[in-house]
């Protein structure tokens, strides 16, 4: 048992720490600690950014361009983006489709697509869920029929996060009516500026724009853009999933938010005293806090796991679930420190001299009803404890 | 990073795993738990005959062990048994006696068995409340107050004491000749002492000694937090098998969706509480050892309480018998909750940290 990093890590901790705070432009720092909506911008230019030192596909092997980390080492990376306030890399293709294509994806796959991701040519977004296919995503209809050497898409997809800034979609569709509904699903990439595809934008809880829904109208795909083979794109989406839930603990983020929280606190007043001092106020607070404490260890156990057994297993549920409940926690007391200066709707104070809280907790109150989405999305947490129900208490 | 045990530790844990799966039945163990001496002698001296003794203490006190996962391990072995055998008091006396620079040889022979009497009726947990007073005579010392729960005090031959010396903490030794013990036995098995102290003739071990007996407590809380961990798995597996045996509506029980869910968030809270475990471990002769110990022993408070809990629900009426193992396991798991402060106590002690 040695929970301290090694020497080596500790190095590349320091080398990681400086390399943000000497290359993070100042007004993408002040977006992320605010938890302002980020720009396609300020996106674009951080993933070049990463890409230029060759840190950006962290979790890809070597061979395609990552930078061969080990587990505890992107953990490191991840824990020092979040010290930084860094942004979190865009995941469709680095975290999602990359992996997706390493493990089943043909050469000519690998050649043309993996680069662009890396080089920011491409923007992917996720085509997953449907109107009537959430949870039960097995059950998903929109169609893909062969047509000589193509296929003809129709239906809708929803929920898809950031496609607004993206060029491509991979999706999973379905190729065969009759059967199981698992067995008969693809996973297929689509261009966006396709004929037949019009995406629309969702206005979320808090008024952001951050999801869409994509609707498929007779949309013709070559059938050389299937990934893996027809009606095994059911085994891909799962694969998908695992490598999803990595790092889906959000210990890095649920830190600075409890450091966030507790500097609020020791301003704001209640009756006489600092708000920390408030007993109830500081219960929940000191249980938070326990709770993260242990996430950190119960993560990093998983990441060790990881590293010796090459690859993610079942367990990583248990860090989506609780991650997502700490996290919602925090958010829930980030709110409620600020009392009614959590209230203002972010942008209708237009002159920031007279804002009520401060710019980096202004949108508390967004932030707290965004959030509720971890526990909803990536598998319902519902959803994960059905995976653990299976894999760990083979029930 | 590493979260392997290393081959010492491992072949500790093994040791003792095997020897209690196969000399300390769930059955053994509801024979001797309940009954003065509140163990079993001949158990406890092959015990201490496999080195359980040994592992408490480092190699500069004549021991091969003595560090949190050295702690960790032998209680979680313990808890996986639900032994009652006394190795708490040994724990807390050997931290004990090493802080005050005393021979921990008699101890570690089993030659004489120690209690530590730290908490008192009204002074349950927290040092600062302790009553019992000390005054120097006859180029000795006497004890005036009462001592309470005192773990192993029904066999103990000598008790190390807490009480106040001109204001301030110290450690005696008390012979259990010199005093009044009354001695019981535990809801969850095991056995304890009131040690009742009158003008009690007692030797000085250590002024200032509130550092110390801090020590003991948090070595005593995170011995506690490992032996709930072997409880929970324990529990949960138990849970878990009897989900799968057991029939009602024409289907096993683990068919059905509220009680897996359920069962899965017991298991996601023993992760966290093990996480938390190896956390105060590895901080436990550092200088946040407070810190660490008094998280662990709330998110453990609270992990117990739930497996427990939730265990003896699943189980429906037969986790209410005696007869039934799981019965024990979830006893024990509640009554760690008042041993070294409870889940509030150690909550404040976080808050008053933030």
């Amino acid at each position: 048992m040695e929970l301290a990093y090694s020497d080596k890590e500790i190095a590349f901790q320091e080398e990681v720490r400086n390399f943000f705070t000497s290359n993070l432009p100042a007004e993408t720092v002040n977006a992320v600690r605010s938890g302002s909506e980020l720009t396609k911008k300020m996106m674009v230019e951080y993933h070049a950014l990463l890409a230029k030192k060759g840190w950006l596909a962290s979790t890809w092997p070597v061979e395609f361009g990552g930078p061969g980390w080990t587990p505890v080492e992107r953990h490191i990376f991840e824990e020092e983006a979040c010290r930084c306030y860094a942004p979190r890399t865009v995941p469709f293709g680095l975290a999602m489709l990359g992996p997706v294509l390493h493990k089943f994806g043909t050469k000519k796959q690998q050649d043309e697509i993996l680069p662009r991701i890396i080089s920011g040519e491409d923007w992917w977004c996720q085509g997953y869920s449907e109107p009537g296919a959430g949870s039960d995503l097995a059950s998903l209809k929109t169609s893909a029929v062969r047509d000589g050497d193509d296929y003809i898409i129709n239906g809708q997809k929803t929920w898809t996060t950031l496609g607004q800034h993206a060029n491509k979609i991979f999706c999973l569709v379905r190729t065969k009516a009759d059967g199981k509904p698992q067995a008969g699903i693809s996973f297929i990439l689509v261009d966006l500026d396709t004929p037949g595809i019009e995406m629309r934008p969702i206005r979320l809880i808090e008024g952001g724009h951050e999801v869409n829904e994509v609707f498929f109208t007779d949309v013709r795909v070559p059938v050389e853009n299937l990934v893996g083979e027809e009606n095994v794109g059911w085994t891909i989406a799962k694969y998908l999933l695992t490598h999803e839930r990595t790092n889906i603990a959000g210990v890095g983020f649920s830190m600075q938010a409890l450091e966030e929280i507790k500097a609020l606190a020791r301003k704001v007043q209640r009756g006489g005293k600092p708000q920390i001092e408030d007993p109830l106020f500081a219960a929940r607070i000191a249980q938070v806090e326990i709770d993260l404490e242990a996430m950190k260890i119960t993560n990093l156990r998983m990441l060790f796991k990881a590293q010796k057994q090459n690859g993610p297993g079942p367990e990583t549920s248990i860090l989506k679930i609780k991650g997502t409940l700490i996290g919602q926690e925090l958010r829930d007391l980030a709110r409620r420190v600020l009392g009614p200066s959590a209230a203002p709707f972010p942008g209708t104070i237009t002159d920031g001299n007279l804002a009520l809280a401060p710019a980096n907790a202004a949108n508390n109150a967004a932030r707290y009803f965004n959030n509720r989405k971890t526990s909803i999305f990536g598998g319902s947490n519902e959803i994960q404890r059905n995976i653990l129900t299976k894999t760990m208490l083979e029930l | 990073m590493n979260f392997d045990l290393t081959d010492d530790r491992r072949m500790l844990a093994d040791t003792l795993n095997r020897y209690l799966a196969d000399k300390y039945s769930a059955e053994h163990r509801a024979n001797v738990a309940y009954d003065a001496p509140y163990h079993d002698p001949k158990k406890w001296a092959e015990l201490v005959e496999l080195g359980i003794l040994f592992a408490l203490a480092p190699e500069e006190a004549g021991g091969f062990g003595g560090s949190g996962f050295d702690i960790s391990v032998v209680f979680e072995a313990l808890g996986r048994a639900n032994c009652p055998e006394p190795v708490l008091p040994a724990l807390l006396a050997a931290r004990l006696l090493i802080s005050a620079g005393e021979s921990l040889e008699s101890l570690l022979s089993d030659e004489k068995h120690y209690a530590a009497a730290l908490g008192e009726i009204d002074a349950p947990y927290d040092l600062s409340d302790i009553q019992t007073i000390a005054v120097a005579n006859d180029g000795g010392h006497s004890l005036s107050g009462r001592k309470s729960a005192v773990y192993g005090g029904q066999i103990a031959d000598i008790f190390l004491v807490a009480a106040k010396l001109d204001g301030k903490l110290a450690l005696f030794e008390v012979q259990a000749s010199d005093a009044q013990i009354e001695t019981y036995g535990m809801i969850d098995g095991g056995g304890a002492a009131e040690l009742l102290l009158d003008n009690t003739p007692a030797r000085l071990v250590m002024n200032d000694a509130e550092a110390a007996l801090q020590d003991a407590m948090n070595a005593g809380a995170l011995a506690v937090c490992a032996e709930a961990i072997g409880l929970m798995d324990v529990t949960h597996d138990t849970t878990v098998d009897y989900m799968k045996i057991r029939q009602q509506f024409g289907k096993p029980i683990g068919t059905f969706q509220v009680l897996q869910h359920r069962a899965v968030d017991m298991l996601t809270e023993i992760e966290q509480a093990r996480s938390i475990v190896i956390k105060a471990a590895s901080e436990l002769d550092g200088e946040n050892a407070s810190r660490y110990v008094s998280m662990a022993k709330n998110l453990v408070g609270r992990a117990a309480r739930l497996n427990s809990e939730e265990a003896i629900q699943m189980h429906g009426g037969i986790a209410m018998t005696w007869e039934y193992p799981t019965s024990h396991y979830a006893k024990r798991l509640i009554m760690i909750d008042h041993q070294f402060g409870d889940t509030d106590f150690h909550l404040t002690r976080i808050m008053n940290d933030l």
